[in-house]
Formats: C-alpha cells, sequence, structure tokens
C-alpha cells in the first residue's frame, strides 16, 4: 500500500488505518462523531494527498480542457478554481474534479484518488491534435485541507497570504508555515476552509503548525470516515457511489455544470438531447422515516418494486438521522414522496427531502 | 479489566451468569473497533437463540456489525435505553451498555468460553 508523506503524522496522533484504494490511511483518529462536529463547529485537518493532480500544459491547453469538461473553463482567470467533470461521449462521468486556471496556459486539475490513473490515461488518449502537455504529479503533491468556521483564523498567522480576501473557489501561491504551497479556499464539507498543495519534501511542518495554531481553537485531525459523513451532508458526489460512467451530468442534478453555449465537449450531443427530451431518472437526497439506517447498495422500492439501489447512505452525525442518495424514476422525484428502502430482512419507509441536507449558516464577508 | 465474573467468546461478546438468566453484551475492544455507535437493531422479545446466532446488528457510523449470543437460550429482556442512547454501549459496554437477557437453554455452551484471564491472553495476540 503507498503511504502519503504524512503517514508518521498519522500514527503519531492515533489514527485507525485502512486501506483505500492502494493507499494505507487514516479512517478515523478520535471518533467519526467528534471529527465531524469539530469540522462543523471549530475546525478540522485532512490529509488528502491520495488525491490526484494532473498539469495540462501548452498553447491549446484551454481548448484541450474545454473539450473534455462541461463546464466554461474560459470563465476562470488566472487565481481561480471551477468544479467540473471529465465526461464519456455520452455524457457519464470518467470522473468529477477541480480545475484551476495557474495561468501562462497552464492549468491543475484535481481529481479523486481511486481515479488518478484511469483520468491519466483518459486524458493522453484523447491529446489528438492538440498542442498541449499532461504531466501526471499525483506522487509529487501533498496536499491538506483545513475545513470549518474557524479555519481563517488558524490558517492567518501561518502564511503571508491575504486569506480574508480570498474568494471562495480562489487560490493564491505563497508560504504556509514557511513552506512553499498553493492555498485555495475550497473543500469537500460544506463549510468554510482551505485546500493547500504543496511540493515541499517537509509538508509535516505545514501540518504540526496548523495543529499547534489550532488548538486553542479545539481543532482536531480528521480522516476518511468524517471526510464521508461531511461531504453526504453538504450533498457533495462521490464517484463510484453517486457517479459513474452510466450516469449523466443531468440525472447526477448537475446541470449548472454544463454550459451548452461554451461550445463543443464530450457528450454535449447526448446531454443536449436529454435537456430537450426530459431526463427519465435523477438522483435525489432522502431521509429515513422509519429506524434504521440505508447504506450504499441498499434496495429501494417504490410501489413494492425494486428500481435502484442507495447509492450513498449514512448516519449524518450533525442532523442525527439517517440520510442518503439514490437515483429515482423522474415522477418521483418530488420533495416528500414516499418510497421504500430493504433493510436486511425489513422495508423501511423513506422520503425525498430537498438538499443539501445541510449549509452553513451566513456569517460576515470579511473576518 | 475485564470483569472476572463474566464469560467472553471469540467474537468479543460477554456474558453474565446469575442462576438460570444471562445477560449479554459487547466487550471494550469490540466498541474500540466499531467506533461511535448509532443504533442497535434488537431482537424480539420470546425469540429463541442457539447458540453463535445473530441476535441482532450493531451498527456504527460507517458499519453494520453482527452480534452473535454467546449462550443459547430465550430472549426474555432487551435493553431499551439502547434505542435513545445506543451510545451507551461506546460509554459503559461491561454495564449500562448490556444488549439482550435471555433464559439459559444450555449451561454447556459455557464449556465453548473463555474467562477474563484468557481473554484478555487472547486480546493480547490479537494487537500484537
Amino acid at each position: 500500500m503507498k503511504r502519503t508523506r504524512l503517514y508518521p503524522f498519522h500514527k503519531k496522533y492515533g489514527a485507525r488505518m485502512i486501506e483505500f484504494f492502494g493507499w494505507e490511511m487514516p479512517v478515523e483518529y478520535t471518533g467519526i462523531i467528534d471529527e465531524h462536529l469539530a469540522v462543523r463547529e471549530r475546525a478540522g485537518l485532512f490529509d488528502v494527498s491520495h488525491m490526484g493532480e494532473i498539469l495540462i500544459s501548452g498553447r491549446d491547453a484551454l481548448p484541450f480542457i474545454q473539450y473534455l469538461t462541461p463546464n466554461d473553463a474560459s470563465r476562470l482567470s488566472p487565481g481561480q478554481a471551477q468544479y467540473t467533470a471529465l465526461t464519456t461521449p455520452q455524457g457519464t462521468f470518467i470522473d468529477d474534479m477541480l480545475v484551476y486556471n495557474l495561468g501562462d496556459n497552464k492549468f491543475l486539475l484535481v481529481v479523486n484518488a481511486a481515479n488518478s490513473d484511469k483520468d491519466y490515461e483518459w486524458i493522453r488518449s484523447h491529446i489528438a491534435s492538440f498542442d498541449v502537455q499532461v504531466e501526471n504529479a499525483s506522487d509529487a503533491y501533498t496536499q491538506l485541507a483545513l475545513q470549518g468556521p474557524d479555519s481563517l483564523k488558524i490558517l492567518k498567522p501561518l502564511t503571508e497570504i491575504n486569506l480574508a480576501e480570498m474568494k471562495y473557489f480562489w487560490f493564491s501561491w505563497g508560504k504556509v508555515a514557511g513552506e512553499e504551497a498553493l492555498v485555495s479556499r475550497t473543500g469537500y464539507t460544506g463549510e468554510d476552509g482551505f485546500e493547500i498543495y504543496t511540493l515541499s519534501p517537509n509538508p509535516g511542518i505545514i501540518w504540526e503548525a496548523i495543529l499547534e495554531q489550532g488548538k486553542s481553537f479545539g481543532i482536531l485531525p480528521v480522516g476518511l470516515g468524517t471526510r464521508d459523513t461531511l461531504r453526504l451532508e453538504a450533498k457533495l458526489m462521490l464517484y463510484g457511489n453517486d457517479i459513474d460512467e452510466t450516469t449523466t451530468v443531468l440525472e447526477a442534478d448537475l446541470k449548472w455544470l454544463v454550459k451548452f453555449k461554451k461550445g463543443d465537449f464530450l457528450g454535449r450531443e447526448v446531454l443536449l438531447k436529454q435537456m430537450e427530451e426530459g431526463i427519465k431518472r435523477k438522483i435525489v437526497g432522502f431521509e429515513l422515516v422509519d429506524k434504521g439506517i440505508a447504506r450504499p447498495h441498499y434496495p429501494v422500492f417504490l410501489k413494492g418494486e425494486k428500481v435502484s439501489e442507495v447509492a450513498s447512505g449514512s448516519y449524518s452525525p450533525f442532523l442525527k438521522k439517517s440520510i442518503g442518495l439514490t437515483y429515482l424514476p423522474i415522477e418521483y422525484t418530488e420533495v416528500g414522496t414516499e418510497f421504500e428502502i430493504g433493510i436486511r430482512d425489513k422495508r423501511a419507509r423513506a422520503k425525498v427531502v430537498a438538499t443539501p441536507f445541510y449549509k452553513r449558516p451566513e456569517k460576515a464577508k470579511t473576518e | 479489566m475485564y470483569p472476572t465474573d463474566f464469560y467472553y467468546s471469540k467474537d468479543h461478546e460477554w456474558v453474565q451468569i446469575k442462576g438460570d438468566k444471562a445477560t449479554v453484551g459487547i466487550t471494550d475492544f469490540a466498541q474500540k473497533q466499531l467506533g461511535d455507535v448509532v443504533y442497535v437493531e434488537l431482537p424480539a422479545i420470546g425469540t429463541q437463540l442457539e447458540f453463535h446466532k445473530t441476535i441482532g446488528v450493531i451498527e456504527s457510523v460507517k458499519a453494520v456489525s453482527d452480534v452473535y449470543t454467546p449462550i443459547s437460550g430465550e430472549v426474555i429482556e432487551v435493553n431499551q435505553e439502547l434505542n435513545d442512547s445506543p451510545e451507551l454501549i461506546n460509554q459503559d459496554p461491561h454495564g449500562k451498555g448490556w444488549i439482550i437477557r435471555l433464559k439459559i437453554k444450555d449451561t454447556k455452551d459455557l464449556e465453548k468460553l473463555m474467562s477474563s484471564v484468557d481473554y484478555e491472553k487472547f486480546l493480547e495476540g490479537i494487537e500484537a
């Protein structure tokens, strides 16, 4: 199994380790509920170095990315990032990802750990006559995520970057705890926070500095278990569970990602047709009405017939209920619709609810 | 550390005998492995359980774990407090976190179980 450069710190802070797509990663430190509430109420620090980083540069970098993705990357100024996807000609997902405009015809794609190699091969196989260089820099980068309402207060003293002025989905280069890094105001938790990318051979310096600075705020190191419960409450997609090569961008309720007017891209025709004809199914959020916990792959029943399976499902530590995501036939996707989920030998009632399940409280724009 | 008047199974359940009644729960080692318990599925009163049959499940945030009975018998009581406070299993696994009470069917099942001393040795073997 691969280990990130922060592995010694996982051990130092008492993490329980698991295998995650070839990586030995921390699933929890002090406990999922503890860590989850820390991020919602104060701050948490994640090692997400297993994520993939792919650099695309060259004269045709932007047209190349425009071709591979449904969102409009030409809207990105240098210093700005956007959520997007690598789509198939069927308008389904190879992966979801962030694309950062680094300036000078250079873009950084941050992709799921599980798909790094697949994405790199997919991108390379589409170079054709685009004048671009594609580099898989995944092993070079260490990535940390500091997330929670106290993130800015904790990170501010550690960097000269003006964090307060950094808008959501923008980024900047500078030093964090003396180490060179790219810092973006992004995250996968539904809270304010920052993701920190560094090529430093000693990223532990940043890790320890943040935990030290965050001590008085009650910061906790956070594992992958809580990463999942947080993103689910915020209704953020998880590749493999909620989206994959069989689900279209429209079925995944991500219509806002698709900018048809920007020009041609892989899957544009199919998605346009789907828009015109109407989608036949859509992903919805649900909560259990009966007792129990709905989990991935549990069967979903409408009027007694199995129509799909739970895509994502878990106990929500903040909302203290069982929530999840599933695809339902379009006629049954209205909020309030009741259906059933098979939990072992019983059927538990569930109902479609509005998403996101959790939205962070409004705060003053500058702190 | 582990109550000396309990018997222990290899699946990390404990049983305390009082007359012809047995109280069953999971051990401190088991609750640590599970993490935060958020839901417990309890059997119905009157359920007949054979040794090592499933009592129900204990669910943590991320996982579902079967609980097996370390002794055969009839379910005469279940810990209703676990419905509202499943975290009792984490907080007090050998006490308030008890799961079911059985009317014992076969005391010979106890021969398949470990004493606290043997269980602690068994744990050392696992954690090594």
